[in-house]
């Protein structure tokens, strides 16, 4: 079994245009940029969420504060994995208390890591608000998540990979499916 | 891949420490936050077998899996109550009904936990046997040095003493094993009487002379005296032990400007160590208990997440 490139569901140009019209939608949505805060989950949520806060700083006047987070300690299936994850380092250098804040993720799947990341970051705190913004929404959800903003959502097969490569983790840009075949 | 216990240091590769010790970076952070409890170990079972009285390492193992949501079952035995063989298996089969995934175990003779490695097949962490090994001990004091060293670079060229009972300290015997295996020299210093000569090695030198063990010394760790050596006649007076052998300022006058104190506890203050050093700026006893928390955290975790 290999996976097969399937197609291209996003370029770079989509990538950055996505990316431009969630980082409005989060401003809208918040009255402004004043309390907010974005948290990208490890790995590719992390640069994802550098990039929104930079385009909201290009047009708020200044970038809402970042943290990253890591769910590994958080996650529903360590009793039943066979292989260790590695736990990085969670970095939310900000009170979480009382902020406006905006998890940041590529993608949106069986909404488990979401469940996880909720956990890890109310035991920091009880943010006012918390929102979710994924780069795809891919569908399959098991459990009662949804998110605030999306880039695209696309329809897809549980036996299909969705893989978001960045330039900055990935030095290339495209959200592209694949198929196990 | 992780080893499946930890029963020395001995089994655990340079890389595996180092895994563990970027994990324990991890749960220190967690032990930093208002709220010190992460799910992590949620559905698992972590007992505790101490054969062997010891408050200070259990509960640090006990706060470790709690503060990963694991459940605790405690097992205290005095070693009296068990002779060898059978009823040491006796008690593990009664204690094994408790259904835990992994065992601390501290025990007075040595290999006790590697026995009880092969009748279960639970986890098992060995907290102290004998005077073989305490590889949690090793492992948090070299984490301790890694975290508080200033600047900090490697273990390469560092300088470790540790002074004192060399000859029935388990304490010892691990972080000789561990520092050398991370690129450190060891020197052991203490009584003739108490230094036995097999563990010289091509790291690790032997000195009963305290001047010449702190010569340049990047952490200089004393070694719990107990009383009743003194009476074994393995010692000469208290008081001639003090002069000789007592980590003192005038002692860490001779090492390195950065050095750092160390001790496993408890002290005995103006004994092996002076009251006055031990709450002095380059003592990091209290850094190295709270970084056993994080250290055994780690062990935790690593020896019982992915293995199913």
């Amino acid at each position: 079994m290999f996976l097969n490139p399937k197609a291209t569901l996003m370029n770079r140009a989509e990538i950055t245009r996505a990316l431009t019209r969630i980082a409005h939608e989060i401003v809208e949505r918040n009255k402004g940029a004043e309390n907010l805060a974005l948290v990208g989950i490890h790995t590719r949520g992390v640069p994802l969420a550098e990039r929104l806060a930079a385009l909201i700083g290009s047009f708020e006047g200044a970038s809402p504060p970042l943290g990253q987070l890591d769910i590994t300690l958080y996650r529903d299936d360590l009793t039943e994995i066979a292989l260790q994850p590695v736990v990085k380092k969670t970095d939310v250098p900000f009170d979480v208390r009382g902020r406006n804040i905006v998890l940041c993720d590529d993608v949106l799947y069986t909404g488990r890591t979401a469940r996880a990341a909720l956990g890890a970051l109310t035991d920091m705190g009880r943010p006012a608000v918390i929102q979710y913004a994924v780069l795809v929404d891919r569908g399959h959800r098991e459990l009662p998540i949804r998110a605030d903003f999306v880039g695209k959502n696309v329809p897809t097969s549980r036996g299909e990979v969705v893989k978001v490569r960045l330039q900055s983790t990935d030095g290339d840009e495209s959200v592209e499916l694949l198929e196990w075949r | 891949m992780t080893p499946t216990h930890l029963l020395d240091t001995q089994d655990w590769s340079v890389a595996d420490v180092t895994a563990l010790f970027n994990t324990a970076d991890v749960m220190a952070q967690v032990m930093e936050r208002t709220i010190k409890k992460v799910p992590a170990l949620q559905g698992f079972t972590v007992g505790t077998l101490f054969f062997e009285p010891s408050t200070r390492t259990r509960l640090s193992f006990e706060r470790a899996a709690r503060a990963q949501s694991a459940d605790v079952v405690s097992f205290a035995a005095g070693s009296s109550s068990l002779s060898k063989g059978e009823s040491l298996k006796d008690t593990l089969r009664t204690v094994d009904a408790m259904q835990a995934d992994l065992y601390v175990v501290r025990h007075a003779v040595s290999g006790v936990p590697h026995q009880l490695a092969r009748w279960t097949d639970a986890r098992i962490v060995n907290a102290g046997d004998g005077r073989r090994a305490h590889p949690t001990q090793a492992l948090l004091d070299a984490y301790t040095f890694q975290k508080n060293f200033s600047g900090f670079d490697g273990f390469a060229g560092k300088k470790l003493a540790i002074v004192g009972d060399v000859l029935h300290s388990r304490v010892a015997r691990s972080n000789a094993e561990l520092w050398t295996k991370l690129g450190a020299q060891v020197t052991l210093c203490g009584p003739r009487t108490l230094l036995p000569p097999e563990l010289e090695q091509p790291n690790v030198t032997l000195t009963t002379n305290i001047r010449e063990a702190a010569e340049g010394a990047h952490a200089v760790m004393a070694l719990r005296l107990q009383g009743e050596r003194m009476q074994a006649g393995l010692l000469p007076s208290l008081a001639e032990y003090r002069v000789r052998f007592g980590v003192t300022e005038q002692v860490m006058a001779h090492a390195h400007p950065d050095a750092l104190v160390m001790h496993p506890g408890p002290i005995n203050r103006d004994v092996e160590i002076s009251g006055a050093l031990a709450d002095s700026e380059g003592s990091v006893i209290e850094a190295q208990v709270a970084n056993g928390v994080s250290v055994r955290m780690a062990v935790l975790y690593m020896l019982l997440v992915g293995r199913k």
